[in-house]
């Protein structure tokens, strides 16, 4: 339990640097791709809907602690991706391969979507239709290139319940 | 426990809006923000390299073909090109920062604090940046940001070793500015598309204002109230001037000076302390 808390907190720390200081600069077609995102939908795939809200609840604190940002907006946002992606995983993504891709593909919208409205409600700047329309399709689409190696590191890191077979498993569908 | 989670996030949301920006939460921001600062510089510069081979690395497929012993020496010279170019890249945009600071056109009442930049905020939503230059170095709230080539923005929020500098290209960004030919006053804004263009606003159809026009800050002063910005520094050229029968301003748009897409180091203006001794400023890059 122990360890498992450290990897997580571990993972989110260096997913949210990276993010910050390198991913942040990576443009393509006006997306950016969001590793801590895919980072945290991988964590709560593979322990659940607390554990993914917990460490959204950390992931945001970390983003808006180093972006001088308001504090609790990401949080907030994130802890709801971490739940429901954890709910997601218990359910309807158990056994099938192509769960962590509909999941960060589900989880990239839902982010986006969901800023977009805290934005609106605390009167920051909220560009829904560049957000949605110009740059959301890039984004899903870079998140989905860091999806696989990604899911593929947590699921070395964080071992045991195996809730969703990536590739090669013998899933079992239904 | 979510709910609890969301509760906890709402209550720094609401906290954080109504306490100054010397409250605690803030506080507590400024001193994580530090806690974290050796983090992201560290990984931008193990970045760098891999930026710059990254492009590297295109030019070496685009050429025609090499013999095996060029091979080997080009693997063995790759990491030493690589080194270099990220060392003359840095070089060369410090240089210019340098060059602009010690310059005629740098304003008179400011020193300058180079700052290179250790975070971006998702692009999606804001045009902001944050800098490796806190208050410690003497950076305020709304310090005026800019590079060798002009305005870039102003800073919006200060930490100890760090600042978050919202950029000219953001939704709520507006300067007043001038074009340097004609006086026509106005003011520049974001564009209506996501791109960098921006837009001289509230410029009557009395002013004159031709494509290839400079603008400039206003740099104005009225009684106790003056723009944070002083006046003359470079802001873009126009590029198009239309008006409708129907709308009492012209229609600019200005291309800015200043690329936002390769934004790596910026200048932060630090108002000289009136009857004191300048804040300590370091004369090289912040890193």
């Amino acid at each position: 339990m122990t360890a498992d808390v450290a990897k997580i907190g571990l993972l989110v720390f260096v997913a949210a640097v990276l993010q910050v200081a390198v991913f942040a600069d990576v443009t393509v077609l006006g997306g950016e791709p969001d590793i801590l995102l895919v980072t945290l939908v991988a964590i709560a795939l593979r322990r659940g809907p607390i554990v993914g809200a917990f460490a959204g609840f950390f992931a945001g604190l970390l983003l808006d602690v180093s972006l001088l940002d308001t504090l609790g907006l990401t949080s907030l946002v994130l802890i709801l991706v971490g739940y429901w992606t954890g709910r997601f995983g218990e359910t309807a993504a158990e056994g099938r391969r192509w769960a962590p891709y509909a999941a960060v593909a589900a989880a990239t919208f839902l982010y986006l979507a969901a800023t977009l409205v805290v934005h609106f409600l605390i009167a920051a700047p909220a560009p829904a239709r560049a957000v949605l329309l110009e740059t959301m399709f890039q984004v899903i689409v870079l998140n989905l290139l860091l999806a696989w190696p990604v899911y593929g590191l947590v699921r070395r890191l964080l071992p045991g319940r195996d809730p969703v077979t990536l590739s090669g498993g013998a899933g079992v569908v239904g | 426990m979510v709910i609890g989670l969301s509760v906890v996030s709402l209550v720094l949301l609401s906290v954080y809006f109504r306490e100054s920006s010397g409250g605690g939460l803030h506080r507590l921001q400024s001193t994580g923000a530090s806690v974290l600062y050796p983090f992201q510089v560290a990984a931008d510069r193990v970045a760098q390299p891999f930026e710059d081979a990254a492009g590297w690395v295109g030019d070496v497929f685009g050429a025609k073909s090499e013999n095996e012993r060029l091979r080997a020496e080009v693997e063995r010279l790759r990491q030493q090109v690589v080194q270099n170019q990220t060392a003359v890249r840095q070089n060369v945009e410090l240089r210019r920062l340098l060059r602009y600071r010690d310059g005629p056109a740098f304003p008179r009442d400011y020193v300058g604090v180079a700052a290179r930049i250790i975070g971006r905020t998702p692009g999606q939503f804001e045009q902001q940046v944050v800098v490796a230059a806190g208050s410690d170095t003497g950076v305020a709230l709304n310090d005026p940001v800019v590079t060798g080539d002009g305005l870039a923005g102003k800073v919006t929020r200060v930490s100890r070793r760090s600042s978050r500098v919202t950029l000219l290209t953001d939704e709520t960004s507006a300067v007043s500015a001038l074009d340097l030919k004609t006086n026509a006053a106005g003011i520049v804004r974001h564009g209506v598309s996501s791109g960098t263009s921006l837009v001289f606003d509230r410029v009557t159809k009395a002013d004159v204002v031709r494509p290839g026009d400079v603008v400039i800050t206003a740099g104005w002063r009225s009684g106790r109230l003056a723009s944070i910005y002083p006046r003359g520094i470079p802001i873009g050229a126009v590029t198009y001037v239309g008006q409708l029968d129907t709308d009492i301003y012209k229609q600019i748009e200005v291309d800015p000076f200043v690329d936002f897409s390769s934004l790596d180091s910026v200048i932060v203006l630090v108002e000289k302390p009136a009857g004191k001794a300048p804040p300590r400023v370091p004369r090289k890059g912040r890193r």
